[in-house]
This record gives C-alpha cells, sequence and structure tokens, in this order.
C-alpha cells in the first residue's frame, strides 16, 4: 500500500477555507517562519477516508482474528464496556472537578468506581488496599518498588537487593533497577520454576523483596511458592507479584493468601480492557496491611455517611505517581467486566483459560518439541528446536501463521527457552478457533520437514511480504524523503 | 571447534590475555553469535569504567531480544572496539580477532586462569545440549 504522501497530487485538496472577511496581516516573527514548505499530502477527502480505511483494513487485532500473543492475555474486550465509557455524565467529566471545594458532590459516581474497583481487586487479590493509579503494567512495578523501598527505609534499613527469576518478564528487573536496586537474577530449574537452592543462595539480609509471577512466563505454576514467601519473610524481605499472569488463578487462589506483599494487575490483560494499539492500559498496586501508609496519593475514601471523597494527608505516602487518578476510562471498562461476570464468571475465566491452553499443548505435542512436560497453567512454551533442524525458526513459523489468519506468538521469550513460541490461547475462543489454529500449526510442522522454504520465506499472503527487520534494526529510516 | 589460546564463560564471553601485561581482551563466542542470530545493536561502555566479574558490562541486541555482556573479570576498561559498533557483520566474520569488544586492566590475574578452557567450555555446551 503506498503512503498518503505518495498519492498526493499538487492542488488536489480536501478542505477549502471560507473567503477571508477581515484584513490579513502575519506577525509571525521571520525567525519563526518555516522556510521550505511543509510538503503536506494534497488528497481529497474522499482520498483520505480511503486512505484510512484501507489502513484500517490491514490491522489485525482480537475483533478480526485469533491472538494467541503468549503473556498478553489477548482476550475478548465485551463491547458494553465501551459504550459505557462513552456516557455524558462519565467520558466528560473534567478531572478537576473533585479538587473543587465541595466537588466531591458533583463526582460521587466516578469515585464510587474508582473505590469499589479498588475493593473489587483487593476481594480478587487478597490485599488490604489499592491504588488505581498506575498507568501501565510497568508503572505498578514501579510504584510497587518505590513502596518497597519506603516501607524498608520507615524501619531504618536500606536494602539494596531485589531478586528475579530469570524467566521473568523484562520489566521486573527494569523496574527495580529504575527504583534503585540491584537485580540479582536466579536461574530456572529443569521443571521450569525458580532454583530452590540457588534461591536460598541469593537470600539475604540485603534482599529488600522478591518478585515473582506465579504462574510464570513458561506458563508453570510455582508448587514452592509458600515456602518461598516464608524464606523471605524470615529474612526481612518482601514478596512482590507480578500479576501479567492472574488470568490462570481469578477465584481459584489469592496472592495474597500465599504470602504476596504488593500485587499490581493488569486491567488491560485479565480484566479485558483493550490492549495493545488500543490501550492505553492500567495497572492498579494492591498492598497489605503492613504497606498501606506508604500508597501514592490521592486516595479515594468512603466516608461515615457514605459519600466519596478525595484524602491527600498522608504523610508516610511515596506521593504522587500519575496525573489524577490514574487511566479512569479503563479503570471503567475493568469495572463493569467485573461486574459483568461475578464472582462465578471470574472463576470460570481462569478454569476456561487454562483448559484451552492445555488442550493446544496435549494436540501440538507429537510435532513440537515441549521443553517442560507436564500441566500448564493459561499458556505454555514450545521450541522449535526440531524444526530448526531444517533451518526453520520460531520466527519463520510465526510469519506462516500470518498466511492463515492467525497473530503471531510471542517468539523468543522467556529467554531460557531456545527458539521459544508462547501461546496463550485465553478463555474466550471456541473450541472451533482452537481446532482450527492446531491443524495450522500441524500443517506448518509438516511443511517445516517436507518444503522448509515455503516456511522461511513466509508470509505469502499478506498485503507485504518479509520485512527486514535487521536492515530496519540497523538503519531506521524515520522519515519519508520524496 | 574454539581457539585453544583464548579463556570461555558459561554467558559466552571469550577472554585473552595481551602477552606480558595485565590487559585482558573480552568478546563473545562464534556460539552466542549464532544464537543471537542477526545482531541489531551493540551497547559498550566507555574507557575509563569500572567492571566486576560477572556483572554486565553492556549489552548486545538482535531482533529478538537484548542480551547483558557479562564480565569474566574485574577491572577497568582501557579501550573499547570503534571499528564493531559500526560494524557489527565483523562479529559474525570473524568474533576472536577483529570482533574484540572490549580491553581490561585487571586487578586479579586469578579471575582470569579460572576461566574455563576452550575443551571445559565445550563440554559445557555439550551438557546443555546445545550445537555449536
Amino acid at each position: 500500500m503506498r503512503l498518503i504522501f505518495e498519492k498526493s497530487i499538487s492542488g488536489k485538496r480536501g478542505v477549502r477555507f471560507p473567503e477571508r472577511d477581515v484584513p490579513s496581516a502575519c506577525n509571525i516573527p521571520d525567525g519563526l517562519k518555516r522556510k521550505n514548505y511543509a510538503e503536506l499530502p494534497e488528497v481529497s477527502e474522499l482520498d483520505t477516508v480511503r486512505h484510512f480505511t484501507q489502513l484500517s483494513q490491514h490491522n489485525m487485532g482480537v475483533d478480526t482474528n485469533f491472538y494467541p500473543l503468549g503473556s498478553c492475555t489477548m482476550k475478548y474486550n465485551p463491547k458494553i464496556c465501551e459504550e459505557a465509557v462513552l456516557y455524558k455524565g462519565l467520558a466528560d467529566l473534567h478531572p478537576l472537578i473533585p479538587q473543587l471545594p465541595d466537588g466531591n458532590k458533583l463526582t460521587q459516581g466516578a469515585l464510587q468506581v474508582l473505590y469499589e474497583t479498588s475493593q473489587f481487586l483487593s476481594e480478587i487479590t487478597g490485599m488490604a488496599e489499592f491504588t488505581m493509579q498506575p498507568l501501565a503494567g510497568a508503572h505498578g512495578e514501579l510504584t510497587g518498588t518505590m513502596m518497597i523501598a519506603a516501607y524498608h527505609a520507615s524501619r531504618g534499613q536500606k536494602r539494596k537487593k531485589v531478586i528475579i527469576p530469570d524467566s521473568a518478564h523484562g520489566t521486573n528487573p527494569a523496574s527495580a533497577a529504575i527504583a534503585g536496586y540491584e537485580v540479582v537474577s536466579v536461574p530456572s530449574n529443569a521443571e521450569g520454576v525458580i532454583d530452590l537452592d540457588e534461591f536460598k543462595k541469593a537470600l539475604d539480609k540485603e534482599t529488600a523483596a522478591v518478585m515473582l509471577t506465579c504462574p510464570n512466563t513458561l506458563g508453570l505454576f510455582n508448587t514452592q511458592i509458600k515456602k518461598i514467601a516464608d524464606k523471605t519473610h524470615e529474612a526481612g524481605g518482601l514478596m512482590y507479584y507480578d500479576g501479567a499472569n492472574l488470568n490462570a488463578i481469578l477465584g481459584k487462589i489469592r496472592p495474597g493468601d500465599i504470602g504476596f506483599d504488593i500485587v499490581h494487575v493488569n486491567l488491560h490483560k485479565t480484566f479485558g480492557t483493550p490492549h495493545g494499539g488500543g490501550g492505553p492500559g492500567a495497572g492498579p498496586v494492591g498492598v497489605k496491611k503492613n504497606l498501606v501508609e506508604f500508597l501514592p496519593i490521592s486516595r479515594v475514601v468512603k466516608k461515615t455517611d457514605g459519600t466519596y471523597a478525595l484524602e491527600y494527608n498522608y504523610p508516610s505516602s511515596i506521593g504522587y505517581i500519575a496525573p489524577f487518578y490514574g487511566n479512569f476510562g479503563v479503570i471503567l471498562k475493568a469495572y463493569i467486566y467485573i461486574l459483568l461476570l461475578g464472582q462465578k464468571g471470574l472463576t470460570r475465566v481462569a478454569e476456561n483459560s487454562v483448559l484451552n491452553a492445555n488442550y493446544i499443548m496435549k494436540k501440538l505435542e507429537p510435532y513440537y518439541h515441549l521443553p517442560y512436560m507436564r500441566t500448564c497453567m493459561h499458556e505454555f512454551v514450545i521450541s522449535a528446536v526440531k524444526q530448526k533442524k531444517n533451518g526453520v525458526r520460531a520466527v519463520d513459523i510465526a510469519k506462516r501463521l500470518m498466511d492463515f489468519g492467525f497473530h503471531a506468538p510471542t517468539v523468543y521469550f522467556p529467554l531460557i527457552v531456545e527458539e521459544a513460541i508462547m501461546i496463550e490461547p485465553t478463555e474466550t475462543e471456541s473450541k472451533q478457533t482452537l481446532d482450527k489454529f492446531i491443524d495450522i500449526m500441524i500443517k506448518i510442522a509438516k511443511e517445516a520437514d517436507e518444503n522448509p522454504k515455503i516456511t522461511k520465506t513466509a508470509p505469502h499472503n499478506l498485503g507485504i511480504s518479509r520485512l527486514d527487520e535487521v536492515k530496519a534494526a540497523r538503519e531506521p529510516k524515520l522519515r519519508w524523503t520524496k | 571447534m574454539f581457539p585453544d589460546e583464548l579463556k570461555y564463560t558459561k554467558t559466552h564471553e571469550w577472554a585473552k590475555m595481551e602477552e606480558n601485561t595485565d590487559v585482558v581482551i573480552v568478546g563473545i563466542t562464534d556460539h552466542a553469535v549464532k544464537q543471537l542470530g542477526d545482531i541489531a545493536f551493540l551497547e559498550l561502555p566507555e574507557a575509563g569504567n569500572k567492571i566486576k566479574k560477572d556483572s554486565p558490562f553492556g549489552a548486545i541486541e538482535s531482533i529478538k531480544a537484548v542480551f547483558d555482556l557479562t564480565s569474566p573479570v574485574t577491572g577497568e576498561v582501557i579501550e573499547t572496539n570503534q571499528q564493531i559498533t559500526d560494524n557489527l557483520e565483523l562479529l559474525n566474520t570473524d568474533p576472536y580477532e577483529q570482533g574484540w569488544m572490549i580491553k581490561i586492566k585487571i586487578e586479579n590475574k586469578n579471575e582470569f586462569e579460572s576461566l574455563m578452557n576452550a575443551s571445559v567450555y565445550e563440554g559445557f555446551l555439550n551438557e546443555k545440549g546445545e550445537e555449536h
């Protein structure tokens, strides 16, 4: 498809300005005037509409295709949530109103949404209280690590290490490092979970916290989790739960009950709000009772008369971490999602997401190498090492999947699996879709054996063939030139 | 398979002692380059930086992911290879000579001596079942 700049015809117009009825004047100083023409595309209104409509048709999203992107929980985003956020009383609310004198009275509905969503999340994760402010998962991690630092500082301690397993999301070590901690990476064992002996070696009086995803990025639940939490607490450290994989345990296990002190949840994963290009996200953070005093301000409180208000007077708080109260629209969608599903529905989310992942994994087992042979949770990792013998790699399989109308899964993550392909179907896909995906994965495995060239040169059926990713990375061309 | 005159780490760096000096040259092995696939970006420390054994001294980025480069020894960086940052192909074509990354003035020669030799490194890769 051509760029809109390439569709430009000199003299074509989309809009005509009305004739000027005042004297012309231009007081822009010479130094601020542009020296060359802006060279904006000259196209008609219809050209523009067609261009962007065609672009949108090249999009691949949950609304158009199966999207098994591991670790991202690309589930269906209920449209009723999208509709509710457009209600004028919520969409047009000015964020400063609750901060005006008596402004609370005009914003009770919105404050109630923030308050009740935080209550729901506390109940779901087993925490005492939540801040709804962090604007994404990694922002939640940073907020959490800052509270960890504040907690230790309040006890007169300056611990310097955060322990993170080698299978972790890259944001975990990044957040800990930005908060000023030294990251200690602990290897995984043959079962695919953090190695307990190596963990004990790394744990000491300098350990501020342990950051874990459970189930982890291999989709495996760590059965030693209580032991890890107990050891960490004995050493005076805190347990941080990265909620990226919360979908697998909704209604089944609460991180707070298995020893975690801090949790962030990704509303855009677990609670069905749009993701990626359809974002933004939200990463609320919950804490146990002993950390509540460090939560960011403002906090939404429910007063004895049943009304809601913003409260700022918390001297030990880590302070402001986001403009206003977080991504309110996202929080509202998650609130509706939780109300739609209820306790039973959320439990079925976990059950079906785990069932769907295990179903695909079992069906693919004869065709792809499975580095960890155990029942998985909501996602699993296969390796393309069998196919690599014919020169077909994980990236080739991912590209080939697109030929058949599937979004590519996550590849080359987690780093501890060679030629990793990480598949997360989520609970919202039907058995028919899963079966179609399985058939295509098997077809690609056979193709990689019999005619690897097809796989290695995929995609063949899209509007665009394989991009030169290396050239794009080494010599990025960020501007269009004639 | 791997040059005998070099020492190796479990994180796939090689190290070479410059004759009659206390300077160690560091790069990454042919195996590491193959595993990374196409390399898109390399970040090296500046001369004068102090680095610690087993701690990251830089990062290497392929189209798959970013990986830390781990220092085999403790010391001060005295020179980095400016040739490769602009010409990453050198890592593929000549990882052990033109593909060197940094020179480190070391404090403790034992650290260097205790690294794996070529046959131990090869054994380590075989044990992990990795091709090389």
